[in-house]
């Protein structure tokens, strides 16, 4: 359902990513992992529209969505969960929230959030900017989810992030798409997350895939070799 | 004594002058809410901000010439319409500005800083081709004229219009902001432009809006001008430095400090112009927003979070 052919990415001269290609089925948990600077975020970035594509095809169910701008692809079902969090940190969460609302045209939070989430229930009030990094980082996926996704795209969920939460957020994720039959790709350098959320595991190096497996398939010590610096 | 006044005097001075000075910042505050809001969400110093309220004064004029003319008998409430009507034209024509010029320009601050520039002087000549070079003033309708006495000083009744007015707006102005899904997008798009677009916000819609709305009370405050002042072709002129301390001055994404800074350059400057001349009273009012500044250069009030 959610299909990439032939994706070019460049900054400036410097092509980042040379064609890639990946589809990912309906309720599937795609990890793409690589080492730093391979173009993973490239990847994830251009996939919501926050940089522009040289060349190649997006499809969302069928609709190209490489020229749309990213509020027209949300609107298309992508969500995006971005390195570092990025939240409005001078907004309360719950506003945070009801950003991702927006092109629903929904007014109100769906509860289903909030159990997810319990913590933010609690911390409606505050200020976004002054919750720790794990609370920011189940807003950041809150308010991804708000927009109602069928494709959910995360870069680096467990950046300075705490062991517990970390297994925190692979269990929601896993429960999300539980829920909602929702697609997940998500990239990613710490492997324990990655064998523990993944169905299909793709290995990027110098903005190509180099190797993809299914998860029972997978060997460990060869992902991690791939990884190694 | 003091000045060669005596305090109850003196009393009274400070009291007039504050007053004085309360209108200044009611048109300071109208002026300086729609420079930003747009500086706040887009970066733009829209440096044509004074001219759209000049052209809010204009309709405000021609508004009453036209009641004067065919609806004598509705004159007393001919400011409403002209309040109405000010902010449609200046609103219209900000839609209009954003969509032909800025937002072509929004990757370089500077050149929208030439092009909303240029963009004064054509309106500068426009006003002088139309309405000509002289200042036209406003007839007030008879409620508005008069003052109320209370004790040793007198107060205008169309001072204490403008005031009102104001505050109307600013309240008007601070529940979109804070409760409408408009605001929501608008406080969304200043913290953080990349990612407003990526949960979903179309922020060049967003920016259109903001600019339309930032002009369009402009053209309000143009409205409220005239009664403090004649409308001429280059009048905005002498605002547009003013207002845009105040922005800078109250930290640029802060409603609260916008009215604090307003507040506090407005009231120095009239006091002092008192007692001393109006240069001096300009001089005296930024050497005391510069030393500030340099205390607090993010501005007066600025929020506080984890970065």
């Amino acid at each position: 359902m959610f299909n990439v052919r032939g994706l070019n990415v460049a900054y400036g001269q410097s092509q980042v990513l040379h064609g890639i290609d990946m589809s990912v089925a309906q309720g599937e948990i795609v990890a793409v992992v690589g080492r730093n600077g391979m173009g993973k975020s490239t990847l994830m970035k251009s996939l919501i529209g926050v940089l522009p594509s040289r060349a190649g095809e997006i499809s969302v169910e069928g609709i190209d969505v490489a020229g749309m701008p990213s509020h027209a692809r949300v609107k298309r079902g992508l969500a995006y969960v971005p390195q570092g969090r990025q939240i409005f940190g001078t907004m309360t969460v719950r506003e945070n929230i009801e950003t991702g609302l927006v092109v629903t045209g929904k007014s109100d939070i769906p509860d289903e959030i909030y159990s997810l989430f319990p913590i933010l229930a609690e911390f409606d009030k505050r200020r976004g900017g002054n919750l720790s990094g794990g609370q920011q980082q189940q807003l950041a996926i809150a308010r991804a989810l708000a927009s109602d996704p069928k494709i959910l795209l995360l870069d680096e969920p467990t950046e300075g992030i705490q062991p517990s939460i970390i297994k925190d957020i692979a269990v929601v994720l896993k429960e999300i798409r539980q829920l909602r039959n929702l697609t997940i790709v998500v990239c990613e350098q710490v492997l324990s997350f990655v064998l523990d959320v993944a169905d299909r595991i793709l290995v990027m190096e110098n903005g190509r895939i180099v190797h993809q497996d299914q998860r029972k398939n997978v060997d460990e010590a060869a992902i991690a070799a791939y990884l190694a610096v | 004594m003091l000045f060669g006044y005596s305090f109850g005097d003196l009393g009274s001075i400070l009291v007039m002058q504050g007053f004085a000075g309360l209108i200044l910042f009611s048109v300071f505050v109208l002026m300086a809410l729609g420079l930003a809001i747009i500086f706040g969400q887009m970066g733009v110093i829209n440096m044509a901000h004074g001219e759209f309220m000049i052209l809010g004064a204009y309709m405000t004029f021609l508004c009453s010439n036209l009641f004067q003319t065919y609806l004598p008998g509705l004159f007393g409430l001919y400011f409403f319409v002209a309040m109405a009507i000010a902010f449609v034209v200046a609103g219209a024509l900000g839609l209009a500005t954003e969509w032909l010029l800025i937002r072509h320009l929004y990757a370089r601050p500077l050149d929208t800083l030439l092009a909303t520039w240029g963009l004064s002087l054509i309106m500068q000549q426009a006003f002088r081709s139309i309405f000509g070079a002289r200042e036209v003033g406003v007839e007030l309708p008879s409620w508005m004229m008069g003052s109320l006495t209370f004790g040793s000083i007198d107060v205008q009744i169309n001072g204490l219009f403008v005031m009102g007015l104001t505050l109307i707006i600013t309240g008007v102005v601070a529940l979109l902001m804070f409760r409408s899904r408009w605001g929501l997008q608008v406080r969304a798009v200043v913290t953080n432009r990349t990612m407003s677009g990526a949960v979903g916000i179309d922020t060049r819609r967003i920016d259109r809006l903001t600019f339309g709305l930032g002009c369009g009370i402009a053209g309000v405050a143009g409205s409220a001008f005239t009664m403090i002042g004649s409308t001429s072709p280059s009048a905005g002129q002498l605002y547009i430095v003013d207002t845009f301390l105040v922005v800078v001055f109250g930290g640029a994404q802060s409603l609260l400090g916008t009215i604090a800074s307003a507040f506090t350059i407005s009231q120095s400057q009239s006091t002092l112009e008192f007692f001393t001349s109006g240069s001096n009273a300009k001089v005296t009012t930024l050497l005391i927003v510069i030393g500030l500044l340099m205390l607090r250069p993010q501005g007066l009030f600025v929020l506080k979070v984890r970065k």
